[in-house]
């Protein structure tokens, strides 16, 4: 198996060059914060997912009988909360983005490495007030906070939950603005744009949405706070104020924010295609392309969360017909992934099989969003479980795998170590398994007009909420599953070599794992992304 | 492979590593601190936006609210904070230009200013809020017809003015911080960054200041107390 | 425990559930040949080049032709999509002209009927098959939604204003009615049953019917006692203007906009009667807000709906204007 101890004197490397907490806690290196990060949202992940767990549990039976309405409520609420915003959206760009950003493009760190470490305070402080609201008794007004219901109708802790999030945006927008000016102006000689992996490309256009759209959510956030504290009328309609006001502010950054989600999985997806298929990347600049066309299309569509909300027939139109747009640059990814795979020269390993899974469960997401924008079938959907499963499918069997196969495909240069592959494969099956078992049904709960955030539901729909509870308890085993081996491999695990994999790109091209300032002399690149024709295959590794 | 920066080179102290060279860095700075003022424009585009709206909506009761607003302080803080901004673009160029003394005059004239538009600010809420009653909530009171829609006019005001007034804030306290360093000589022709990026974001609060000026002080031309 | 059902697909019971799920199965179809199609791809690709000794991967750039025939024929299918989506919609929300009007409040955690005869029904919907109906809905609290996944209709119920679904049952029984908005602790309790009953039956029933008379009644019952009729008289001499014939026709504004009266304005011109001055009168009315409840606006909104013109004679102007602008002479009361 591995071997346990090196017996030579280690390489000094980022993880060895200093040891303590403050050498920690007061890092500015982009591939500590990376780590860092990388325990918070495991941290939060496992959160999360317990109140996924409860929920499910509860939701074995017709009646509420495991917990009372009001903690159904909470669960449902702060399961969105948590999931979103402390673990989807900072995942692949604050873990794996932060750690390879600069390597890829040639630099030595980000633009700005100590707001790096201040987007890392932020996310935790922001954590402790999550952690908080959570532990002092909760807040149920759904992760979408919709008014008045929020403002005038509910006394937990609805602004707890609100700062909370306010401060974990400001971390999103401060590795945001990082990755923007460091893409611009940290590249290395030779770095052209079109030379950079898909990758970058897809943190740069994750980093455009997160710098624009993030602050609308904190705008909205902080209104509804000032509507509880000062009993203003803002969104009250007793008051004269607008509902639909808070809706539509709330959309404006909550639609966009799925693609901060969703786009730095497409970049891990497009590392891992080419790589495992021994093959360039078909159609870069379309590839690239279309992340800055969904990026851009992205922030045009958000009203079509609000189809029977009470817009005007014409808004509702050109909301559906724009989401239509969206699509297609997503759909041209897929294809081009798929016609990556054609005449490549293929291999089994983990991270490939998550992307497998991608590829897969995204397009099955993807098509049921043209379900959902279809006007006249989303007003029978919406709301109900069907969107549920949409989303899922995307964020879940989408983004999770991505961020899964990212850290499998990156954790030999990460860590200096090999994880155990026959124990990642399967564990990707578990994962693949449990999640459509836990998901499909819901799409058919949803057709038959089970509702969301439904702690008791009507009997007819209980044999699919069981199928779907048994899925999720398999899911549960698949994700720890990773935990545990990830962990085994620090200490035992194969030490890696530079280029396990035989994969293209700059991070290859030095120590796994990195030394602190990543290069001893800064590249001058002279060759395209992906230049897998110049790039022996990998001896196969076991 | 090309080399960085040979070693024997004198680099400027204030090179931080990660960076080829200081030009490098300073377009770096300056882009990051653009990227953020973007934010902020977008920040503060939530509340114009819901603005509009209510604008388009209640433009009777935006037209009452507009009407009991101070003219006269709203408009000398305009002129206080646009001369405030001369100051700190002249600021920026005396750094430019090495003159120490002068930058941390101006610095501190800007300072000056920035604390007038606050203590003027307060006077004017003092006034909306303990003499007139108009703070939106229980205790609010207006004589007169759509009294909920004036208040949610007051709610933008005071959101607005007061993020902006928040704003102002950090900014005078950005500006103290980079006054003190102006005066321990810390910046001059070969490093000025940061008091370029303050200049930027002092620009960027004075131009909300005078979107908000017009928005809520200049709906017509009629001003009763 | 388990039910004896076990449905996998919803019931049909309103004229537009065929379309809806004509157009799901269009997608279903569309969906499923898609899927199968890259998951084969992937399949067949992962066996037929997978990495073997003696086979190389061949380094193909791209190819824009290919990439164009796969952005737009995808574009044009969606487009596709879009308009028979588009079109149901536009079916959904255009009530026809003569539709039953059923008034809706909703609260937590209930749902209250008013229907124009009388009745009034709790958590329980009583129509006749084969009648469009149209549910003229408000909320008393936070946002709830109207479901009624049968009929595939839905339609959010705001506080602050109506909030307009339609149907015609196509099939008698009993149908879920669902709340589809979270609207706090009971959300999933506020639910209840649609009855569609045969045209006959449904006459009996209307005609058990409530105590109180007809909501027109009641309505103008309310425009007495509350004093409306003050104001607003039947004639060209009140301080506000006369409401015969105003439902459904443009209304001129004092600041020049001309507005429908719909049931919102009605409404609105309750509660916040400042916000929307008629053309040539004064901002006097006091508000109602606080002092009716949401089920007595309803029997108002009614009332006023059934004034409709006389024959013999008040005025007919296509735009309602104050008198100022008709042909009356009559001095204005300050």
């Amino acid at each position: 198996m591995a071997s346990t101890l090196v017996a030579a004197p280690e390489r000094e490397n980022y993880l060895n060059n200093e040891y303590g907490i403050s050498s920690w806690l007061f890092t500015t290196d982009h591939k500590r914060i990376a780590l860092l990060y990388l325990v918070t949202i495991t941290f939060f992940f496992f959160i999360g997912g317990f109140f996924a767990l409860l929920i499910r549990l509860e939701l074995l039976t017709p009646e509420g009988d495991l917990v009372l309405a009001d903690t159904y409520n909470k669960l449902f609420t702060m399961h969105g909360q948590v999931m979103i915003f402390f673990f989807l959206i900072p995942a692949v760009p604050a873990v794996l983005g932060n750690f390879l950003i600069p390597i890829m493009i040639g630099a030595k760190d980000l633009a700005f490495p100590r707001i790096n470490l201040l987007s890392w305070y932020l996310l935790v402080i922001g954590g402790c007030f999550m952690t908080y609201t959570i532990l002092s008794g909760g807040v149920d007004t759904g992760w979408t906070f919709y008014t008045p219901l929020s403002t005038h109708f509910l006394d937990t802790h609805v602004i707890a939950a609100a700062l909370a999030i306010f401060i974990a945006g400001f971390s999103s927008i401060l590795t945001g603005l990082n990755f923007i000016v460091t893409i611009h102006r940290m590249r290395a000689p030779g770095m052209t744009w079109s030379r950079l992996p898909l990758f970058v490309w897809a943190n740069y256009a994750t980093a455009i949405i997160q710098v624009l759209g993030t602050p609308v959510l904190a705008i909205s956030l902080m209104l509804v706070a000032l509507e509880r504290i000062f009993h203003l009328g803002i969104f009250d309609p007793r008051l004269g104020g607008d509902p639909l006001l808070f809706q539509h502010l709330f959309w404006f950054y909550s639609h966009p924010a799925v693609y901060i989600m969703i786009l730095p999985g497409m970049g891990v997806i497009s590392e891992i295609v080419t790589c495992f298929s021994h093959k360039r990347i078909f159609g870069y600049q379309f590839m690239a392309l279309a992340l800055i066309a969904i990026a851009v299309l992205g922030f045009l569509v958000w009203a079509h969360h609000m189809f029977v909300a009470g817009i005007s027939l014409y808004a509702a139109m050109v909301f559906s017909l724009l989401s239509y747009f969206v699509a297609v640059p997503s759909a041209i990814k897929v294809f081009n992934w798929t016609a990556t795979m054609f005449k490549g020269s293929i291999t089994y390993s983990t991270p490939m099989l998550y992307a497998f899974g991608f590829i897969g469960l995204f397009t099955m997401g993807g098509m049921t969003g043209l379900f959902v924008a279809a006007l006249g079938i989303d007003v029978h959907v919406t709301d109900t479980y069907f969107v549920v499963a949409h989303f899922h499918y995307i964020m879940v069997g989408g983004m999770v795998m991505a961020y899964m196969g990212g850290l499998h495909f990156w954790w030999p240069k990460l860590s200096g170590r090999m994880y155990p592959e026959n124990w990642g494969r399967l564990a990707a099956l578990i994962i693949f398994i449990g999640f459509n078992l836990t998901f499909f049904p819901q799409f058919v709960l949803g057709w038959l007009g089970m509702p969301r955030r439904y702690w008791q539901y009507s009997p007819e729909f209980q044999v699919l909420n069981v199928l779907s509870t048994a899925g999720a308890t398999i899911l549960a085993v698949g994700y720890l599953l990773p935990m545990v081996y990830f962990l085994w491999s620090m200490r035992y695990g194969k030490p890696a070599s530079d280029n396990p994999w035989g994969a293209a790109g700059l991070e290859w091209m030095i120590s796994s794992p990195p030394t602190t300032f990543n290069f001893d002399q800064t590249p001058t690149v002279t060759w395209e992304a992906y230049n897998y024709d110049e790039l022996q295959e990998a001896p196969v590794e076991r | 492979m090309s080399d960085s920066t040979p070693a024997v080179v004198e680099h400027n102290p204030d090179l931080r590593h990660h960076f080829a060279n200081m030009e490098q860095q300073t377009e770096t700075a300056v882009m990051g601190m653009w990227v953020f003022l973007i934010t902020e424009i977008m920040f503060f585009g939530g509340m114009f936006a819901g603005y509009v709206i209510y604008r388009h909506l209640y433009y009777s009761a935006w037209l009452e609210g507009s009407q009991r607003m101070d003219f006269w302080w709203g408009t000398i803080n305009t002129v206080v904070l646009l001369c405030s901004s001369l100051t700190m673009a002249l600021a920026v160029r005396a750094t430019q230009l090495g003159h120490r003394k002068s930058t941390v005059t101006l610095l501190i004239i800007t300072i000056l200013f920035g604390l007038a538009f606050l203590g003027i600010k307060g006077i004017e809420y003092w006034g909306h809020i303990v003499t007139e009653h108009q703070f939106p909530g229980p205790g609010f009171r207006f004589a007169g017809p759509n009294t909920s829609q004036v208040e949610i006019f007051f709610s933008f005001y005071f959101a607005m003015t007061g993020f902006h007034a928040l704003h102002m804030i950090i900014g005078v306290a950005l500006v103290s911080f980079i006054a003190y360093y102006a005066w321990k000589g810390r910046y001059g022709a070969h490093y000025y960054t940061p008091v370029e990026n303050t200049g930027l974001y002092w620009h960027f609060v004075d131009i909300v200041w005078i979107y908000l000026y017009p928005l809520f002080y200049l709906i017509s031309h009629v001003h009763r107390k | 425990m388990l039910s004896n059902t076990f449905p996998l697909w919803p019931t049909r019971a309103s004229t537009i559930s065929g379309q809806v799920d004509a157009l799901f199965i269009f997608l279903l179809m569309l969906c499923g040949l898609m899927c199968m199609a890259i998951f084969v791809a992937i399949v067949v690709f992962a066996i037929r080049y997978r990495k073997r000794p003696g086979h190389q991967a061949t380094q193909i750039e791209g190819s824009n032709a290919v990439e164009f025939t796969w952005t737009f024929i995808p574009a044009g299918i969606f487009l596709f999509i879009f308009v028979w989506g588009a079109y149901i919609y536009f079916l959904e929300r255009t009530p026809p002209r003569d539709s039953m009007d059923v008034y809706t409040v909703a609260k937590q955690w209930m749902w209250k009927f008013q229907h124009t005869e009388g009745q009034r029904e709790i958590n329980e919907l009583h129509i006749p098959i084969g009648r469009d109906v149209r549910m003229i809905m408000t909320s008393q609290d936070v946002i709830h939604s109207f479901y009624v996944p049968a009929f595939r209709i839905k339609q959010d119920v705001l506080p602050g204003r109506y909030t307009i679904a339609w149907f015609r049952a196509s099939k008698a029984g009993t149908y879920h009615l669902f709340c589809a908005e979270y609207c706090g602790t009971n959300h999933s309790g506020m639910i209840g049953d649609v009855v569609v009953m045969e045209p006959a039956q449904f006459q009996s029933w209307l005609n058990g019917g409530g105590p109180m008379g007809s909501l027109t009644q009641t309505g103008e019952g309310l425009f007495q006692s509350l004093g409306c009729s003050t104001c607003h008289r039947l004639d060209t001499q009140g301080r506000g203007p006369n409401l015969i014939g105003v439902f459904g026709k443009p209304v001129l504004l004092e600041d020049g906009r001309t507005i429908t009266a719909d049931e919102n304005y009605v409404r609105e011109s309750i509660l916040s009667p400042a916000a929307k001055v008629v053309s040539g009168f004064k901002p006097i009315m006091p508000t109602f807000q606080g002092i009716v409840s949401e089920e007595e606006l309803n029997a108002l909104v009614a009332y006023v709906k059934s004034l409709t013109a006389q024959p013999s004679g008040a005025a007919q102007n296509p735009t309602f204007q104050g008198p100022a602008a008709s042909k009356a002479d009559t001095t204005r009361q300050r």
